[in-house]
C-alpha cells in the first residue's frame, strides 16, 4: 500500500495545473465556509444534499423492507414516522434544492458569462439557512419523529400528532427562506449580469429553466412560510384556524399548502428539464429543436403551475364546478410538458447519438418522465382520480416524475458537468452500468405500484391484504437494485477525483460558454469577460470530439 | 470623498446600484405574498363569520390605529425626502431625516405596544388570555389571532426598518454616501415604503371595516 501513495500524490497535484477556484483562496476549512464564490457554495450544497439523499433513501429502504410481507416488521407508528422522514427529507431537503442549488449555482453565472451571482454573500447565507434547517429537521427526526407525512395536514398535525411537528415545520420554514434567497439571486443575475451579446434568446435552456424555477420559488415559498406559521400558532395556542372542532377550516390549510406545493413540483422538475435540454443536443450533435418553444414552455410552467393546486383536493370537498375547472387546468399543464418531450425527441431524430453516461441518464429521464406525465393525465381526470386518490397509483405517478425524472436529471447533469466541476473524467463503463441499473431498478420498483394502486392498495398503511403481496415483493426487489445503482456513483465519482484522467476544457465538445473556460474554472470564471456573438447549441455532426485529451 | 469601487461581480457602480434596487423589488414581491397568506385567511374568515369579525373590529383601538397611520405616513414622507437629498449628495441632511424617520418608527412601536397592553388587560389575546364570551366569542378569537399575527409580523418589519434607518443615518453622517453612491439609502427607503404600504392595508381591515356595519 505504501508504494501507491506517492503515485497518487503525483496524479492528484501536478505542478502544471493553472490556478482554479479549488486552489485560489486557499483550501482551508475556513476558506470554504466563508467563501463567496458561487462554485464553492455549489460544492457545499452538493455535499449537504448528498447526505440528505442517502438519509431519505435509507428511510425508503426500510419502508420497502416493511412492505415485503403483509403484517410488516414495524409497528404502525414506527412506519408512519419512517414515511414522514422519507417524505420530509426527500422533498424539502433533496428534491427542491438539488439542481438549482448545486448545478444551478455552479453553472448559471458561467453560462451567461458572469463572474458570480448578483449577491454572493446572500448566496452563502442561503446555504447556512439550509444547513440550519437541515439540522433542525434531523433533530426533530431523531428526537421523536413526526408522523404527519410531508404534507402536515391539519387538524392531525395541530391536534393529535406529537409536538415535534413544530420543530419539523420550523425546519421547512427556514429552508423556505433559503429557497427564496436563492431564487431572488438567480432572477437578478439573469436579468442584470449577462455578458455583452448574451440576449434572452441566446440563453441556454438550462438558464431559462432555472430562471423560471426561481420565479416560482420567489412567488410560492412565502405563502408556504405563512401557512406553516399559522399552523404553528394554531398548535401552540389551540385556536382554531384549521381545526374544524374549534371553528377553523382544514380546507383552508390545504388550499394554502397546495398553492405552494403544486408549483413546488415544477420547482423540482423544471431544472431537470434544463439539464436534459443541455445533454440531449450535445450527445445528438444537433441544435435543440424549437429553441424558442422550449424556452417559453419553461416560462409557461411558472404561470400554469399556480392555477392547478386544487387538483390535490378533488375528494376533499370542493364544489363540482371548481373541481371541473381545476381538472381542465391540470390537463393544460400537460401542454408545455409535451412540447418539451417532443422537442427532445425531435432533437434526437437523425442525430449523431452517442450513448455516454450523461446521455443514458437523460434518455432514462425522458422515458420515465413521460410515463409519469402520462399517468398525470389519468389523475387529472376527475372521475379516475376519485378512484385512485390516496392509493399507490398516485405514489407511482409522483415517484416517476420526482425520482425517475428529477433524480435521473440530477445524475445526468452531475455526470455531464463533472469534468467541468472537478477537472476529472470518471470511469465511463461504471457510469453506464449505474445508469442502466437505475433505469431497470426504478421501473421494477414503481411500475408494480401503478398496478397496486389501480387494484386499490392504499398508501401510508404499514400492512395490506395478502393478495397484494406479489406486486409488493417485485417492488421491494426493484428497490434494492435501485439502491445499488444510487450507491455506485458515490464510488466511481470519488475515485475519479484521485485517479480520473484530466478532462481538458471541453471533453464533450459542447458549445455552452461554460466550456470555453478551463476545467476547473478560475476563481472569477473567465479570464476575460466573454462577448457572445452566436445562439446556443451550434452543434454539427462530429463523430470525434475536438478535445482528444479528455475524452476516451 | 471615499473611493468606492464596485464589487468584483459588477462592471460599474451604476450596475451595482441597479442590481441592488432590482433585488430589493423582488424581495418586496415575496413580502407581498408573505402578508398575502394572512390577508387571504382574514378574508376567508371574514366571509365565514361576518358578525363576529364586525364585533371584534369594534373592540379595536381606533385612536391609536389612526395616530399610528399618520405617524407612518409622515415617516414615509421623511424617508422620501432623505432619498431625494441623498441623490444630491447632502449627507448631513440625509442623516437627520433618516434619524427622524427612525424616531417616528419607534413611536409607532411604542404606541403599538401600549395597544397590545390594553388588549391584554381586556382579555383579547387568543390562547393566552381570552375572556370574551357570547355568541361571537370564537369568531372574535380568530379575528384577534389574525390581528396579532398581522400586526406582529408588521411590527417585526418596522423594527428591522428602524435598525436599517438608524444604521444608514450614522453612515450618512460620517459621509459614506455621495451623489455617485447612495444605493443603501435608496433600498432602505424602498423597504420603508413597503412597510408603510402594508400598514395602509392593515389599518382599514383592522380598525375601520368592523365599525362600518353599525
Amino acid at each position: 500500500m505504501t508504494a501507491t501513495s506517492p503515485d497518487r500524490a503525483v496524479t492528484a497535484r501536478p505542478a502544471a495545473q493553472p490556478p482554479n477556484y479549488l486552489t485560489e483562496g486557499g483550501s482551508t476549512l475556513r476558506s470554504w465556509l466563508l467563501t463567496h464564490d458561487h462554485k464553492r457554495i455549489a460544492i457545499l450544497y452538493a455535499l449537504t444534499i448528498t447526505v440528505f439523499f442517502f438519509f431519505g433513501g435509507a428511510a425508503a429502504a426500510m419502508i420497502r423492507l416493511n412492505l415485503v410481507t403483509p403484517p410488516g416488521i414495524f409497528a404502525a407508528d414506527t412506519y408512519n414516522r419512517l414515511f414522514s422522514i422519507h417524505g420530509i427529507v426527500m422533498v424539502w431537503f433533496f428534491l427542491i434544492p438539488s439542481i438549482p442549488n448545486t448545478l444551478g449555482n455552479f453553472l448559471l453565472p458561467m453560462m451567461i458569462g458572469a463572474k458570480d451571482l448578483a449577491f454572493p454573500r446572500i448566496n452563502l447565507l442561503s446555504w447556512y439557512l439550509f444547513v440550519a434547517a437541515g439540522v433542525v429537521a434531523l433533530f426533530a427526526v431523531i428526537a421523536g419523529g413526526v408522523d404527519t407525512g410531508w404534507t402536515f395536514y391539519t387538524p392531525f398535525s395541530t391536534m393529535y400528532s406529537n409536538s415535534y411537528v413544530i420543530l419539523a415545520i420550523s425546519a421547512v420554514f427556514i429552508s423556505g427562506f433559503s429557497s427564496i434567497l436563492t431564487g431572488l439571486n438567480f432572477i437578478v443575475t439573469v436579468h442584470r449580469l449577462r455578458a455583452p451579446g448574451m440576449t434572452w434568446y441566446r440563453l441556454p435552456i438550462f438558464v431559462w429553466s432555472n430562471y423560471s424555477t426561481a420565479i416560482i420559488l420567489v412567488l410560492a415559498t412565502p405563502v408556504l412560510a405563512i401557512t406553516l406559521a399559522l399552523l404553528a400558532v394554531e398548535r401552540l395556542l389551540q385556536v382554531g384556524i384549521f381545526d374544524p372542532a374549534l371553528g377553523g377550516d382544514p380546507l383552508l390549510f390545504q388550499h394554502l399548502f397546495w398553492f405552494y406545493s403544486h408549483p413546488a413540483v415544477y420547482i423540482m422538475i423544471l431544472p431537470g428539464f434544463g439539464v436534459i435540454s443541455e445533454v440531449v443536443p450535445c450527445f445528438s450533435r444537433k441544435p435543440i429543436f424549437g429553441y424558442k418553444f422550449v424556452a417559453w414552455a419553461s416560462v409557461s410552467f411558472t404561470a400554469v403551475s399556480f392555477l392547478v393546486w386544487a387538483h390535490h383536493m378533488f375528494v376533499a370537498g370542493m364544489s363540482v364546478y371548481a373541481a371541473l375547472v381545476f381538472s381542465l387546468l391540470s390537463y393544460i399543464i400537460a401542454v408545455p410538458s409535451a412540447i418539451k418531450v417532443f422537442n427532445w425527441t425531435a432533437t434526437l431524430h437523425k442525430g449523431w447519438i452517442s450513448f455516454d453516461a450523461p446521455m443514458l441518464y437523460a434518455l432514462g429521464f425522458i422515458g420515465l418522465f413521460t410515463t409519469g406525465g402520462l399517468s398525470g393525465l389519468f389523475t387529472a381526470n376527475l372521475a379516475f382520480d376519485v378512484h385512485v386518490t390516496d392509493t399507490y397509483f398516485v405514489v407511482a405517478h409522483f415517484h416517476y416524475i420526482m425520482v425517475g425524472g428529477m433524480v435521473s436529471a440530477y445524475f445526468a447533469g452531475l455526470h455531464f458537468w463533472w469534468p467541468k466541476i472537478t477537472g476529472r473524467i470518471y470511469h465511463e463503463w461504471w457510469a453506464r452500468i449505474a445508469a442502466l441499473l437505475i433505469f431497470v431498478g426504478f421501473n421494477l420498483t414503481f411500475f408494480p405500484q401503478f398496478i397496486l394502486g389501480y387494484l386499490g392498495m392504499e398508501r401510508r398503511y404499514h400492512s395490506y391484504p395478502p393478495e397484494f403481496q406479489f406486486w409488493n415483493i417485485l417492488s421491494s426487489a426493484g428497490a434494492s437494485i435501485l439502491a445499488l445503482g444510487y450507491v455506485m456513483p458515490l464510488f466511481y465519482l470519488t475515485w475519479s477525483l484521485y485517479r480520473g484522467q484530466r478532462a481538458g476544457a471541453n471533453p464533450w465538445a459542447a458549445t455552452g460558454l461554460e466550456w470555453t473556460t478551463p476545467s476547473p474554472p478560475p476563481k472569477h470564471n473567465f479570464d476575460k469577460t466573454p462577448t457572445v456573438t452566436r445562439p446556443p447549441y451550434q452543434y454539427r455532426p462530429e463523430p470525434e470530439p475536438q478535445d482528444a485529451q479528455g475524452h476516451a | 470623498m471615499p473611493d468606492i469601487r464596485p464589487e468584483p461581480q459588477y462592471a460599474t457602480l451604476e450596475q451595482q446600484a441597479d442590481v441592488a434596487v432590482f433585488g430589493m423589488w423582488i424581495f418586496l414581491a415575496t413580502e407581498v405574498l408573505f402578508f398575502g397568506g394572512m390577508l387571504f385567511a382574514y378574508t376567508v374568515y371574514r366571509g365565514v363569520y361576518p358578525e363576529g369579525f364586525a364585533e371584534a373590529g369594534r373592540h379595536t383601538k381606533i385612536v391609536i390605529g389612526t395616530v399610528n397611520t399618520v405617524i407612518l405616513l409622515t415617516s414615509s414622507f421623511v424617508v422620501a425626502w432623505a432619498v431625494h437629498l441623498a441623490e444630491r449628495g447632502r449627507g448631513r441632511g440625509v442623516a437627520v431625516l433618516l434619524g427622524v424617520a427612525a424616531l417616528l418608527g419607534t413611536v409607532f412601536l411604542g404606541l403599538k405596544g401600549f395597544e397590545y397592553y390594553q388588549e391584554w388587560h381586556e382579555g383579547l389575546v387568543p390562547g393566552l388570555r381570552f375572556e370574551e364570551t357570547g355568541p361571537h366569542a370564537h369568531a372574535m378569537e380568530l379575528f384577534y389571532l389574525l390581528y396579532f399575527m398581522m400586526t406582529g409580523v408588521h411590527g417585526f418589519h418596522v423594527t428591522i426598518g428602524i435598525g436599517l434607518m438608524a444604521t444608514m443615518a450614522v453612515r450618512a453622517w460620517r459621509g459614506a454616501f455621495s451623489s455617485a453612491y447612495h444605493t443603501p439609502v435608496e433600498i432602505t427607503g424602498l423597504y420603508w415604503h413597503f412597510v408603510d404600504i402594508v400598514w395602509i392595508f392593515l389599518y382599514p381591515l383592522i380598525y375601520l371595516v368592523g365599525r362600518s356595519g353599525g
